[in-house]
């Protein structure tokens, strides 16, 4: 991605959608990217106003209610069994969530 | 009365308590219902639900009667059954989030909400449709196919949670539970014309609420009175310490807030009319029953005034920032690896590879653009211009508020820019269906507290229209004051409540 602002009213390219999706690791095929990348372009350029709204001083907000710290006694309380916890697991094996292989074959 | 389903949750409450029918009965009446007129909605049944626990809500229905019997009920609503939207975890009853990527999901524990209606002894009927994980304002974008407005079957319920309101609505259920990321309770109210109210953010725990944007997320009522929504409320809110956002004070008395309102006097009440929230993208009809609304305040006491909130013209644009940056955060969750589905493609995939192609079966459309779009709000380089920039005008609109809330103690508003539309007409035009949204997210954008109250018909095309009442922060018991009685203020003029017009279903009970 380009390290710049973009300027107002930014539109967004096939490529980059692409690009993103792939970032969200999302197997989006050419047609998908067809449909998606002119309404993203749509949406951003509506949204891109929102550019030079608020000046430097005005603090963010992250949550609307501000709490910090929120701390609770360390005090050990029942929590899911094993089969519990992979009872949604789409393969289960010896007590543990079973995944396809992580590395690539160059890994 | 046998096979009537149009008892408010409050009457059954007394039934109940005075022995005149049981929870048995009357659930299995709601679930007859169900069956009468939910049907899938390519058959034009309502599709309210996405699953009915038949079995599970008469074995609760039946434990409560035992537990009337001996006179110990576990709260006022002991044995009064409710609906709860498809994205609160229900232990032992599949929860999908409107989305293919669930599909059979059982979880193995319940949100804080469903166990405290547990608790207080509410048979749970079902889990209902929602537009995938919250994101629309037409239930459309269920995978599972959309709910239909009981006014107009051919119409939206609203979004993202239509099957609520379209169950209440419809007399499947006495009430049932939302969710508000941007309006999500409160718009379906309007254009249903029922009750929702989204509390104060941190007000009702979000413990096993599937997060779409955690900072705007609000759990709360769907209801047909005002009063029910109060109940209901007393239920589900307060503090809860497996929700590190929960306000760690008591709830404001809101049964008694009701019960003040229903007076009917507002006598020495601010409300404050936002200038920003009217006029144009708004239907005329919209804005004629939004004035009489207002105008019949004015009678009962309340003082009117004029209030700008000029950041809210950016409340869009700040939303459709902020939410889609924290939903393509918490959406990487499903990585086909711990739960839900796991699309194998050919070969010898890598996990990625699993990943990639999960993601791209399980999620519609609109979870895709959402995704991509907070991808994007989130990439260095863009991070300042959009996502930092929506936090600030996110501080400018709290502003607005604190400002407009110095002036009026409450703030009024028509709850959705139109009423109903069809089905399909805007399900492909992002844009326009955002825009169904524009008098409800400066609310979530903020963390106050929010109703919407049915105001009648509009002239243009005879479907419901709503009233919001926004208050400040911990002030929820004001909303349920003006809202109870802006409530009998109406139903005094229209002679009984606006769901005594709706059409009847196949024969049914309204």
């Amino acid at each position: 991605m380009p390290e710049t602002p973009p300027p107002a009213g930014a539109s967004i390219t096939r490529e980059q959608v692409a690009h993103l999706a792939d970032l969200a690791r999302i197997d989006l095929s050419d047609a998908e990217l067809d449909h998606l990348a002119p309404q993203l372009s749509v949406i951003l350029e509506s949204i891109a106003s929102i550019q030079g709204v608020a000046g430097e001083d005005v603090p963010p907000t992250s949550h609307s209610v501000p709490l910090t710290n929120v701390f609770r006694e360390d005090v050990v309380v029942p929590s899911l069994t094993p089969e519990e916890a992979l009872s949604g697991a789409p393969e289960a094996e010896q007590q543990r969530f079973s995944v396809p292989r992580i590395l690539g074959e160059e890994q | 009365m046998n096979g009537d389903t149009s008892s408010t949750a409050a009457r059954l409450s007394e039934e109940l308590a005075a022995g005149r029918v049981t929870s048995v009965e009357v659930t299995q009446r709601h679930l007859d219902r169900i069956a009468e007129i939910d049907a899938p909605s390519d058959r034009l049944g309502v599709h309210a639900f996405l699953h009915v626990d038949a079995e599970g809500a008469l074995e609760q229905a039946a434990a409560s009667d035992a537990r009337r019997a001996t006179g110990t009920p576990l709260s006022p609503l002991d044995g009064v059954p409710i609906a709860v939207k498809d994205v609160l975890t229900t232990r032992g009853i599949p929860t999908t989030c409107g989305s293919k990527i669930l599909e059979g999901w059982i979880p193995p524990y319940d949100a804080t909400v469903v166990r405290r209606l547990r608790e207080a002894g509410l048979p749970i009927l079902g889990k209902t449709n929602m537009d995938e994980f919250a994101m629309g304002s037409s239930t459309e974008h269920s995978a599972y196919g959309p709910t239909r407005n009981p006014w107009d079957l051919e119409r939206i319920p609203g979004g993202s949670g239509g099957g609520s309101a379209a169950a209440v609505a419809a007399f499947e259920a006495p009430f049932a539970i939302g969710t508000d990321t941007g309006g999500s309770i409160r718009q379906p109210g309007a254009v249903t014309g029922t009750v929702g109210v989204k509390p104060t953010y941190g007000g009702v725990s979000r413990y096993g609420l599937v997060a779409l944007a955690n900072s705007l997320d609000q759990a709360g009522p769907v209801t047909r009175t005002v009063l029910d929504a109060a109940l209901l409320h007393e239920v589900i809110g307060g503090h809860d310490p497996l929700d590190s956002t929960s306000i760690d004070e008591p709830l404001p008395a809101l049964v008694d807030a009701v019960r003040q309102g229903e007076s009917g006097d507002l006598t020495g009440v601010r409300i404050g009319v936002v200038t920003e929230l009217g006029g144009e993208g708004y239907q005329p009809g919209v804005l004629t029953r939004f004035q009489e609304s207002v105008d019949l305040m004015v009678k009962a006491g309340a003082e009117v005034v004029e209030v700008s909130c000029p950041s809210f013209v950016h409340a869009l644009a700040t939303y459709y920032l902020i939410l889609p940056a924290e939903a393509s955060s918490n959406l990487a969750k499903f990585d086909a690896m711990r739960y839900g589905l796991r699309v194998v493609p050919d070969g010898d995939p890598s996990a990625e590879d699993v990943m990639r192609a999960t993601r791209d079966a399980g999620f519609g459309d609109e979870v895709k653009r959402r995704i991509i779009l907070g991808t994007y709000a989130l990439s260095s380089g863009y991070y300042d211009a959009y996502y930092g920039q929506a936090q600030k005008v996110r501080t400018l609109i709290t502003r607005d508020f604190e400002a407009a809330f110095a002036l009026a103690d409450v703030l009024v508003s028509p709850t959705a820019p139109t009423t109903a539309f069809k089905l399909g007409e805007k399900v492909d035009d992002p844009l326009a269906m955002y825009l169904n949204d524009l008098a409800t997210i400066p609310a979530n954008l903020s963390g106050v507290p929010g109703i919407s109250v049915p105001s009648g018909l509009a002239d243009e095309d005879g479907l419901p229209t709503g009233v919001q009442i926004l208050a400040p922060a911990m002030a929820d018991d004001r909303v349920y004051r003006v809202g109870a009685a802006l409530e009998t203020l109406l139903r005094h003029e229209w002679g009984g409540p606006l769901l005594d017009r709706i059409p009847s279903l196949n024969g049914g009970t309204a």
